[in-house]
C-alpha cells in the first residue's frame, strides 16, 4: 500500500519533471514566434540597406568570434565544419556552416540562425550540443547575429555531411541534452550596466559573447559546464589540457596592473612584453582577436582590466605562493638540464632575449607569471611539445622553441621545472614527475 | 634565420643536416618549393605529425615560405650511404633498373625522370633521393602506398607508388640508400630531356614537370 503510493508520487515527480524539462527546452518556439516576427519589423527597417557593408560586419563578428577554429577541418574550406572536438564525454563534429542547402544552412532563416545562437537550438528544433557555446552566443544582440548570417550566406557552399557525434550514450540524446539544458543553460541577452562608460559595455558584449572567453576561462563541473558568462575565474580546459589563467587575478595575468596599451597588444600581436600567448590562445589570437579594430580590443581591455581591479583585493586573501623545498638530487639536476637545454635562449639568470627592436625573442623565466602559476600544465606543455607564437600582422615571425618530448624524461623535466620555479627570486610549488607524466599520457606519447 | 629556426633544428639537426635516428630528415639543400609544399601538408592535414603539426599551425604561408627558403640555402656535406640490409644482388639490380628506366609495361617511369638524372632532385619543387637513411625512404615509400602521406592533388607520387609491389619498393630504397653522392650535390634547374609525364601521373606540388613544354636539357 505505502510502496504504491511512494511509486505513484515518483512517477507524478518524474513526469511533472519531464514536462518542465520539455517547456524549458522548446516552450519559446511555441509561444514566441509572434512577437519575434514583430520584434523584427522596427529592426529590419532600423538596417542599413548595404549588403556588402553586412556581409563585412558579419566577417568582422566571425573573427571577433574565432568561429573558423571550430567550424572548420584541417585543410577544408573554412567554415565547412566537420572539425573533430575531443570532449571528455567522446567526441563532436563542428556543423557545415556554409550555405549549401543540404548539409550547410543553405536554407536558414535569419530568425533559424538567430534560434541557433540565442537558445542553441538548429533550425529543426534539435537541441545543440553546448560543445557549441550557445550561453556565449546567446549574448550576441540580434542585429550582429544578422550581420553573422549574412557573411556566411555569402561563402561559397560546401556540399559536406557532417559526421554523427560519438558521445557516450545516453549524453548525446536530446532528452540527456534537455535536462542538461535546463539544469545549466538559459539565454543571458547582454545587458549594459548604466552605470559604467560606453567603451566599458562594449568591452563586456565582446567578452561575455562572441569573445566567449569564459569558455575557456572558468572551470567546468563534472558535467562539463562552464561557470556564467562573465566568469573568468580560470580553469583547466579538459582534454586538450591546458591552463586558462585566472582573468581576474592580477599574480597570474597582470590584467589589474599592465597597461591597457599592452594588453591591447597582446590581442593583437600575440606579445607584449613578458607576456607571450600560446597553445589555444595562440589560436584566438592568430583567427580572431589580430583582426579586431584597436577600438573593439581598447575596450575589451577596459572590461577586463576593470574586472581583475575589483577583484584584486579579493585575491589578497589567497595565501602567497611558497617556494618549494627542493631535494639536493632534483635541484642539481634541474640545474644541469637547464644549463644544457634552456640557457642558451633563456639566459643564465633566466634572463631571456630581446631583439634589437626592443621585441621578446625569448621570454624571461624570472619573474614570468605563466613560469608562476600555481598550475604547472602549461609549463609542461611547452617543454615537452615546445611551440611558436602565433604569426600576425604585426608580429609576423615569432622565435619558436624546440619540443624536448624526445629528448627529456618526466623526473627531467620535471626537475627543470622545478628550477624554473624556485631560482631568480621565482617562489612556486614543485612539479612532480607524475604530473608532467600526467599530460603526457593525456598527449598520447 | 637560424635562430628562428631552433623549433626545427632541434630535432632535424644542427643546419637541418638531420636527426641521428633516421626519422628526422635532411632539410638542408633540398628544394624550397619542395620544403615549402611539406610544410603546408603538414599544416593542411596531407602529412600527418603531431609535433611538426603543433608547431607550424601557428604560422603563417609566409613565415613557412622564409622557412623553407632559409633551409634550401644551406649548403653542408652529405653523410657517406649507411644502407646495410640483407638484400640479394638481383634484387638490389631490379631496384636500380626501377630507379633509372622505370618500367614502361606498367606505365612506370624512371625516378631519374622527374628526380633528375643525378637523382639530386629538380628545381623547385622536386626533391632529392640520395643521402636519405633507408629507414626514412621505407617508411614515406610505405606511407604513400597506405595513404597516409600525400601530395597536393593531382598525387603523382601516390600513382607511381601504387603500381610498385612492396618488395620492389625496398629494392628501389635499399639501391637508393646505397648510393653516394654525384659530385655536385645540387638540385637540377630544370628536369631531364625527355617526354612529359603521361596526363594520368601529372603531379600537383610539381606542375612544371608535366608542362607541355617538358624536359628542358
Amino acid at each position: 500500500m505505502k510502496t504504491s503510493r511512494i511509486g505513484w508520487g515518483l512517477a507524478c515527480t518524474l513526469l511533472a519533471l519531464t514536462a518542465y524539462v520539455v517547456w524549458d527546452n522548446w516552450a519559446d518556439a511555441w509561444t514566441t514566434s509572434a512577437s519575434t516576427t514583430a520584434s523584427q519589423v522596427p529592426h529590419e527597417t532600423a538596417r542599413p540597406v548595404d549588403n556588402n557593408a553586412q556581409i563585412e560586419r558579419g566577417q568582422y563578428l566571425a573573427r571577433a568570434g574565432n568561429c573558423v577554429a571550430c567550424h572548420s577541418a584541417r585543410g577544408a574550406a573554412p567554415m565547412s565544419g566537420g572539425r573533430r572536438i575531443d570532449t571528455p564525454f567522446g567526441a563532436v563534429f563542428s556543423s557545415n556552416l556554409t550555405p549549401d542547402a543540404d548539409t550547410g544552412i543553405g536554407t536558414w532563416s535569419t530568425q533559424d540562425f538567430w534560434q541557433a545562437l540565442h537558445h542553441g537550438r538548429s533550425k529543426d528544433g534539435r537541441l545543440l550540443t553546448p560543445a557549441f557555446p550557445y550561453n556565449h552566443t546567446s549574448v550576441i544582440s540580434r542585429a550582429d547575429s544578422d550581420d553573422l548570417l549574412a557573411w556566411l550566406q555569402s561563402l561559397a557552399p560546401v556540399n559536406q555531411p557532417t559526421p554523427p557525434h560519438t558521445l557516450m550514450w545516453p549524453l548525446g540524446t536530446q532528452a540527456a541534452l534537455a535536462v542538461w539544458r535546463s539544469l545549466f543553460f538559459s539565454p543571458t541577452p547582454f545587458k549594459p550596466d548604466p552605470a559604467q562608460t560606453a567603451e566599458w559595455n562594449r568591452g563586456a558584449y565582446l567578452v561575455t559573447g562572441l569573445g566567449h572567453c569564459a569558455a575557456c576561462h572558468s572551470p567546468r563541473n563534472a558535467l562539463g559546464a562552464s561557470g556564467a558568462v562573465d566568469d573568468l575565474s580560470g580553469g583547466l580546459m579538459p582534454v586538450v589540457n591546458w591552463y586558462a589563467p585566472d582573468l581576474t587575478r592580477d599574480s597570474e595575468t597582470g590584467l589589474a596592473t599592465t597597461p591597457l596599451a599592452h594588453i591591447v597588444q597582446l590581442l593583437r600581436t600575440g606579445e607584449s612584453g613578458q607576456a607571450q600567448t600560446s597553445g589555444p590562445m595562440a589560436e584566438v589570437v592568430q583567427h580572431g582577436t589580430q583582426h579586431m579594430t584597436e577600438a573593439d580590443l581598447h575596450a575589451m581591455a577596459v572590461y577586463l582590466q576593470s574586472r581583475a581591479q575589483k577583484a584584486a583585493t579579493a585575491a589578497l586573501a589567497h595565501p602567497a605562493p611558497v617556494r618549494a623545498k627542493v631535494s639536493l638530487t632534483v635541484a642539481s639536476k634541474g640545474l644541469q638540464i637547464y644549463d644544457r637545454h634552456c640557457a642558451q635562449c633563456h639566459g643564465e639568470q633566466g634572463q631571456g632575449v630581446t631583439t634589437a627592436a626592443g621585441r621578446t625573442a625569448y621570454p624571461a623565466m624570472a619573474g614570468n607569471r605563466a613560469v608562476l602559476l600555481n598550475d604547472p600544465t602549461n609549463l609542461v606543455q611547452m617543454v615537452l611539445y615546445g611551440g611558436y607564437g602565433p604569426a600576425t600582422a604585426l608580429h609576423p615571425r615569432p622565435f619558436g622553441m624546440p619540443p624536448a618530448v624526445l629528448e627529456l624524461d618526466d623526473r627531467d623535466i620535471s626537475a627543470v621545472l622545478t628550477h624554473l620555479r624556485t631560482q631568480w627570486g621565482n617562489q612556486a610549488s614543485e612539479v612532480t614527475p607524475l604530473q608532467v607524466n600526467r599530460i603526457r599520457a593525456a598527449q598520447g606519447n | 634565420m637560424a635562430e628562428r629556426t631552433k623549433a626545427c633544428t632541434a630535432c632535424h639537426g644542427d643546419q637541418g643536416r638531420a636527426g641521428p635516428d633516421g626519422y628526422y630528415p635532411r632539410l638542408a639543400g633540398k628544394p624550397a618549393g619542395y620544403l615549402h609544399n611539406q610544410l603546408r601538408n603538414f599544416a593542411q592535414g596531407r602529412r600527418h605529425y603531431e609535433l611538426m603539426t603543433r608547431l607550424i599551425d601557428p604560422l603563417t604561408d609566409a613565415y613557412l615560405g622564409d622557412m623553407a627558403r632559409y633551409f634550401s640555402s644551406l649548403e653542408l656535406p652529405y653523410p657517406k650511404p649507411s644502407a646495410n640490409n640483407t638484400i640479394s644482388a638481383q634484387r638490389l639490380a631490379k631496384g636500380q633498373q626501377l630507379v633509372t628506366q622505370g618500367d614502361a609495361s606498367r606505365g612506370l617511369p624512371a625516378c631519374t625522370q622527374c628526380h633528375g638524372v643525378r637523382l639530386t632532385g629538380v628545381q623547385p619543387n622536386v626533391p632529392g633521393l640520395l643521402g636519405l637513411p633507408l629507414d626514412y625512404l621505407n617508411a614515406q615509400l610505405g606511407a604513400w602506398q597506405t595513404g597516409q602521406r600525400k601530395a597536393h592533388a593531382p598525387d603523382c607520387m601516390a600513382e607511381v607508388v601504387k603500381r610498385i609491389p612492396a618488395d620492389e619498393l625496398i629494392a628501389v630504397s635499399s639501391w637508393l640508400a646505397r648510393q653516394a653522392l654525384p659530385a655536385d650535390t645540387h638540385p637540377a634547374p630544370h628536369p631531364p630531356a625527355g617526354p612529359p609525364l603521361p596526363a594520368a601521373l601529372r603531379c600537383g606540388s610539381a606542375p612544371e614537370l608535366s608542362s607541355t613544354a617538358g624536359g628542358q636539357p
